[in-house]
Parts: C-alpha cells; sequence; structure tokens
C-alpha cells in the first residue's frame, strides 16, 4: 500500500506572530461591514436602490425569485368569459403517481368542447409536485407557475384544492361565497351543483344553440 | 455632608444606568454587528405598534423572555452555590466600573466633582482585584452545577483567566512606570501632555507592545471568541449549560459587561481616557499657535463625549475580532498566553525600565 505523507505547511515567522493576519482578517470582515453599513444608510436615503446590501431575503414580505421553470402551485387556466379550459379528458388524473387529482367531467354546451369538469380537485398534502399533470395536458389547462410556496394548514381537509382555489391562485381557505357563474360542484355549495351556463355565456351562448342547460341537465341527459 | 452624598449616588446612578443600558445595547449591536459582517439583515421582528427601529427591541424582548423563563436548578446542584455563582459574576463586573474616570473634574460653584464614582490611590489595584474575583462566578457556576462538562468548562475558565491575568497585569506594569501613578484619574491627567508639541502623550504612543498584549490579553479576560473555551456553546459545553432563565442570562450580561469594562481600560490606559486631543480646560491650544476658548461646561462634555466614543470604537473593535477569529485550541491558548504574551510582557518592562532609567527625566 502507497503511503503519502501530508506536510503540514509550517507557519512563516509573519504568520507566527498572528497580528498581521489579524489585520487581514479585521480587513475583510470591516470592507463588508462598512460596505453594507454604507449601503444600508443609502437604502434608508432611498439611493442605490439597486445594489443589495444583504444577500438575505426578507422572506414573507419579500419573495425570492423563482426560476421559471419552478414548479410551485397548480392553477387551472381560464377561458375569457371565466370557464376552465379544461376540457375534462382526464388524462392527468391518469398520469398522476400520486393520485391526487379528482375530475368528475360535465356535459359542455359547446360540441366543439364536449365535457368540462364539474368538480376538479388536488389534494396537495398527496401531490409531489412532479409536474406530469402540466406535461401530459393537450390543452395547457393546468399550469404550476403560481409561485405559491407556502402551503401550509391546520388539517389535511385544508390541504384540499378545490376549482375555486385553482382557477383563482389568489384565494385562499376558507372561501366565503361561490362566485363561479357555470354548473360546478364544490364545498362551498354543499357538493351539490349549482350555477346556469345562461349566466355565464348570456341569453345566446352555445346553451341556447345546443340545448344544454343548467343543473338538472346532466341527470336528465339521455347518455 | 449630605450633598456630597448626594453627589456620589448621583454619579454611581449615572454610571450603573449607562453600563448596564450599553451591555443590553451589546445583544443588538452583536447582532447587528456581526449580520453586517456576513451580508445578513439580522434580528428586526420585534415591534411595537408597528415600529421596528431596526431591531432596537430585541434586547427587551430578550429581558422579557429571560425573565419569564423557568429557572432550573439540577437536582445534582448545589442549590445556594448555583444562586450565588451567577451574582458573583455580575457585582464583580459591576462594581470594577466604580473608579474609571469618566471625564475631568466638573466645577459647580465651589464644589470640585471628579466624574468617577470612587476616586482611590489604588485603582488600577482594585480593577484587577475585582477582574480576579470574577474567576469565582465561573469556577463556582462550573463547580455548583453537579455536571462534570460545566465543571470542565469552569476549570478551562479558571485556567485561562489566570494564565492571561499574569500578561494583563505585567503589560500594565509598563504604563504604570512611565506615568508614575495607579490612580486611574491621575493617570488620564497626566496623558495630557505632548510629545514633540503635537502627538499626544497618550498610552499607545509610549507603550504600543504593551497595548497590543494588554488588547490580546484582555479579550481573553472578557471570554469571547477567539478565546471562547470556556463557553463554547456549541461544541465544548461551557460552564453555565445548567443555568437557565435570568441566571444564564446574568452570565451573559457579564460578559458584556466585561467586554465595556476592559474597553474602558484600554481607553483609560492607552488611549488618554477623556482626554481630547489640544483641548485645556480652558479651550484647544493647536500645535500651530491656534487658540479656541471654550466654557467649562463644553470642556467636561466634549470630555465625556470623547471618552464614550473611545470605549464604544473599543467595543467595535472586540465585537469585530469577534466577529473574525475563529476560537482557539486549547493548547494554542494556553501557549500563547504563557510563551507568547508574558515573556513579551517582561521584556516590554525591563525595556521601559532601562529607557526611563537612562532617558527619563530621573536621569
Amino acid at each position: 500500500m502507497a503511503v503519502k505523507v501530508v506536510r503540514r505547511p509550517e507557519l512563516t515567522l509573519l504568520e507566527k506572530f498572528y497580528i498581521p493576519q489579524i489585520i487581514c482578517g479585521l480587513k475583510i470582515t470591516s470592507a463588508h461591514f462598512f460596505r453594507n453599513l454604507f449601503y444600508h444608510v443609502m437604502h434608508s436615503l432611498g439611493w442605490f436602490k439597486h445594489r443589495r446590501a444583504s444577500i438575505t431575503y426578507q422572506y414573507p414580505e419579500e419573495l425570492r425569485p423563482l426560476p421559471s421553470r419552478f414548479r410551485s402551485r397548480h392553477r387551472l387556466t381560464v377561458r375569457e368569459e371565466g370557464t376552465p379550459r379544461c376540457v375534462g379528458c382526464m388524462l392527468c388524473e391518469t398520469v398522476c403517481p400520486a393520485k391526487c387529482i379528482t375530475i368528475v367531467a360535465g356535459e359542455h354546451p359547446d360540441p366543439n368542447v364536449e365535457k368540462y369538469p364539474l368538480r376538479f380537485d388536488i389534494d396537495l398534502g398527496v401531490c409531489v409536485y412532479c409536474g406530469y399533470c402540466v406535461e401530459v395536458c393537450p390543452e395547457d389547462a393546468i399550469r404550476m407557475d403560481t409561485g405559491i410556496l407556502d402551503v401550509s394548514a391546520y388539517s389535511r381537509d385544508e390541504m384540499k384544492l378545490d376549482i375555486h382555489e385553482l382557477m383563482n391562485p389568489e384565494l385562499r381557505k376558507p372561501i366565503a361565497s361561490c362566485n363561479l357563474t357555470f354548473p360546478h360542484q364544490c364545498g362551498v355549495n354543499g357538493e351539490e351543483v349549482k350555477g346556469d351556463w345562461e349566466e355565464t355565456y348570456g341569453p345566446d351562448g352555445p346553451h341556447k344553440k345546443f340545448g344544454v342547460h343548467g343543473p338538472g341537465s346532466q341527470e336528465s341527459g339521455d347518455h | 455632608m449630605m450633598i456630597d452624598l448626594a453627589i456620589k449616588l448621583a454619579l454611581a446612578i449615572v454610571v450603573i444606568f449607562g453600563i448596564l443600558n450599553l451591555a443590553g445595547l451589546h445583544t443588538w449591536i452583536e447582532r447587528k454587528q456581526s449580520a453586517l459582517i456576513q451580508d445578513r439583515i439580522g434580528a428586526n421582528r420585534a415591534d411595537i405598534f408597528g415600529w421596528r427601529l431596526l431591531g432596537l427591541f430585541h434586547p427587551l424582548a430578550d429581558a422579557i423572555k429571560m425573565f419569564t423563563k423557568e429557572d432550573v436548578v439540577p437536582a445534582g446542584a448545589n442549590k445556594v452555590l448555583h444562586t450565588l455563582a451567577p451574582f458573583f459574576s455580575v457585582s464583580f463586573a459591576l462594581v470594577a466600573f466604580a473608579v474609571i474616570p469618566f471625564g475631568d473634574r466638573l466645577i459647580l460653584g465651589d464644589r470640585v466633582i471628579e466624574l468617577q464614582v470612587a476616586k482611590l490611590d489604588v485603582a488600577l489595584l482594585y480593577v484587577f482585584a475585582m477582574l480576579s474575583l470574577g474567576v469565582y462566578g465561573v469556577i463556582l457556576a462550573g463547580f455548583a452545577s453537579g455536571n462534570n462538562y460545566a465543571l470542565l468548562g469552569g476549570l478551562r475558565a479558571t485556567a485561562q483567566m489566570i494564565s492571561y491575568e499574569v500578561a494583563l497585569g505585567i503589560s500594565i506594569v509598563g504604563v504604570v512606570m512611565v506615568y508614575g501613578t495607579i490612580d486611574l484619574q491621575e493617570l488620564v491627567r497626566s496623558q495630557g501632555t505632548y510629545v514633540a508639541g503635537w502627538i499626544p502623550l497618550w498610552g499607545i504612543v509610549v507603550q504600543p507592545v504593551a497595548f497590543l498584549v494588554f488588547l490580546t490579553a484582555a479579550l481573553a479576560e472578557t471570554k469571547r471568541a477567539p478565546f471562547d473555551l470556556p463557553e463554547g456553546e456549541s461544541e465544548i459545553i461551557g460552564y453555565f449549560v445548567e443555568y437557565s432563565g435570568m441566571k444564564f442570562g446574568m452570565f451573559f450580561l457579564a460578559d458584556f459587561l466585561e467586554t465595556i469594562l476592559v474597553a474602558c481600560l484600554a481607553t483609560t490606559l492607552f488611549f488618554g481616557g477623556w482626554q481630547v486631543p489640544y483641548l485645556m480646560p480652558d479651550g484647544f491650544h493647536f500645535p500651530w499657535g491656534a487658540v479656541f476658548e471654550v466654557s467649562h461646561w463644553t470642556y467636561v462634555i466634549l470630555g465625556i463625549s470623547s471618552f464614550s466614543l473611545k470605549v464604544l470604537i473599543f467595543c467595535w473593535l472586540f465585537m469585530q475580532i469577534r466577529w473574525t477569529l475563529p476560537r482557539f485550541r486549547y493548547d494554542q491558548l494556553m501557549r500563547l498566553g504563557w510563551l507568547g504574551l508574558f515573556p513579551i510582557s517582561v521584556v516590554n518592562v525591563l525595556v521601559t525600565a532601562l529607557v526611563l532609567v537612562f532617558f527619563g527625566e530621573g536621569a
């Protein structure tokens, strides 16, 4: 076995006196001290705002810049009239390795769309943030670009997001009232289907042309 | 008589008030200065009605926390000694401030007030006596805790403080020889002359080597990094491991008090105490001949501010060193004390004596 002798470097005479080395160290710390002090004072006067005085972020007020591909909390993209882009194809629910997505599809009045989610739930307590749902979506209906990282709750139930929070990332639990106009199921309405296509599309929308009406049309449908 | 007593009381209250506040503020200084050195911001969250004032409320929050915490005395501990130890530490550090002169004499009517709580002829000896007695608090804390780690920490502290006190004391001897007094007020007063007409005859000018030795030994005396082997909070467990609540806080306070005391001593012995360069009791006498007269009150206040400023600069320097240098290993610490500082200080005394004999005023 080869033996390698490691020689510790001997201190030179100057280094044995410690003082030059201590002054060297003090120079470094003092440079940081006075530089940061200068910038802090200047910041309080409103100058040199583009130079940061510290490398730390003041977290709740100041968020760290995220990389553009960073996977944060999910959101459902929304059409102009306020319905989700999701067509209820179930690809994301199928691909999800954690099985945290639950979709109940309903019939959309527009035959080019065919389906939409009556309910769309994600259990963030189960989600592994793999991003497969985003990759698999053919409609660009689900994204993970909200930048929300502080997902926390006191119970497992609160970790479950429904269609309200997914369509409007600003919303946080508890949600007081339901403001979605299209027919959907949500906890706010006691899991019943509420909403009306007429409210969503106005009097001459696709529901008039193709005859899909508000709640109840699901049950009475003949397919 | 009563007025004399009242004046002494007022001086004592002023000193205690100033020192304790500065010690409390040291927790803030420590946090903010280390933050600035390490490119951070430092504690800034404690607020009163939304006012944060750069985190100045954190010392207050700390005090409330310390006072309201549970005070645990371990089952194996000696209850009396365990309680007594922190009081020893703090009180000996506090009483040492009595002889520190923080200003020249103040003349009120026909009354001459020395701005110094106690005018002792043996002030320097008194300070060193108090510094040495401070070791008792530490060793008692280690001994009375009934914890082997605490005992070892106390032993380390005792060994360190005794070895460094030798160098500390001998480094001072040179200064005492040059100025010929151990009364601190007189010592400061005799630093008011000038070499070649313009360099103030401060201790640093006549005893630069003694100053370096004193500074190093004084840092060791305060038990803070790079000499924080007695404490070594995170790795080697210090003498106050069995203390909680305000008893722990008092050890912490004693550390800061000692830092301030040592800063006061360095100012008094080596940086002219309350002396302002070229300021005589009647005004500024500049070396180029200009004279700028000031009133008596201005003179006294300038002296006090000069002293406070110098002390604050030393506090800053000690803090800067504390956040620059890593901890010594124990054998390095002992070697530096006995084989480094001690011989240097002895040689310094010898050289000073020879210079005084052959070139001094008596020769």
